[in-house]
């Protein structure tokens, strides 16, 4: 057997390990849209509760009157459904890009180890918003995404854990300042999506 | 001297056999059809080189049905796995060798 020969195949080797636990067809351009999406519903989320108010002394702002609520959710509601929808038509592409399939037993893993977190937390947010804990909702979306990703991030690049990690700490401090849930929101969702999405991109697009 | 070829599994002559073997040390178990994809193998090879590798016992097959379709699983056994890893390990000595 030749050296070379060895080489190739231990590279083979190592590939296919590879290729048969990560799913590398993620798109660093779904991530930068759905941030996209975060911070235009961050800035309607904010229109809404802080409303069009002219610069006087003081601001109303109320999140337990019932219509603004609903608006609220309904808002969240849009930017998660575009996020995943434009995140499942971009991954769609990427594999058809590489000659993937996209439906095989590594991607239904890291969609089983998504949603697990996921779903969990959309319950608990539930909960949390019938019985009228407003003041933590931000931190629980936060919290409940950064480990959804974590969780999945085993199935895929490893950035992804980062990016969970990230969330995580970032929830937990929404936590301790329950007033500027948008501020943290906007960070969470809005720029480190953007961010991660840029990194991605040019890392694993080029 | 010995020659390190003596480690040489016979059964992983075949590189096509070495590849699933790859894929199954790596994950719990591998379905029939996904291993096809993966290695973009024939249903033929695949299979009779998964019929060698289970006389071998390297692997253990699970069958069971979805629906009406039969679905074929795929596991490394203990065997299998102990038997893959002194395979890479004489591939090893062998590169080690030839740097000397």
């Amino acid at each position: 057997m030749q050296e070379k020969d060895i080489y190739s195949e231990l590279s083979s080797i190592r590939n296919l390990m590879e290729r048969s636990t990560k799913f590398i067809s993620l798109s660093g351009l779904s991530g930068i849209m759905a941030g996209v999406y975060a911070l235009i519903g961050a800035y309607a989320g904010y229109k809404i509760v802080y409303g069009n108010s002219t610069n006087l002394d003081y601001r109303d702002h109320y999140i337990d009157r019932p219509d603004i609520l609903i608006s609220l959710l309904a808002i969240a509601l849009a930017v998660l459904i575009f996020s995943v929808l434009t995140g499942i038509w971009l991954t769609i592409r990427q594999a058809r890009k590489k000659g993937e399939n996209f439906w095989n037993p590594v991607s239904k893993r890291l969609l089983t180890n998504l949603a697990i977190p996921l779903v969990t937390g959309g319950l608990f947010i539930l909960v949390l918003v019938i019985r009228g804990e407003y003041g933590i909702i931000a931190s629980s979306c936060l919290v409940f995404y950064g480990l959804a990703l974590i969780s999945g991030g085993q199935y895929t690049f490893s950035d992804v854990k980062w990016l969970g990690c990230c969330e995580i700490i970032l929830g937990l401090l929404a936590a301790l300042f329950p007033g500027y849930g948008i501020v943290f929101w906007v960070i969470g969702f809005g720029l480190l999506h953007l961010l991660y999405g840029t990194i991605m991109h040019f890392k694993y697009n080029q | 001297m010995k020659s390190p070829l003596e480690n040489f599994d016979k059964a992983f002559e075949n590189r096509l056999r070495l590849q699933i073997m790859s894929v199954l040390v790596a994950n719990e178990r591998y379905d029939f059809n996904s291993l096809k994809e993966l290695l973009s193998a024939t249903d033929g090879n695949l299979a009779s080189h998964l019929k060698a590798l289970e006389k071998e016992e390297y692997i253990t097959v699970y069958k069971s049905f979805l629906g009406r379709k039969p679905n074929t699983q795929y596991a490394a056994s203990l065997l299998g796995r102990e038997a893959f890893k002194k395979h890479l390990q004489a591939l090893e000595n062998l590169i080690k060798q030839q740097l000397q």
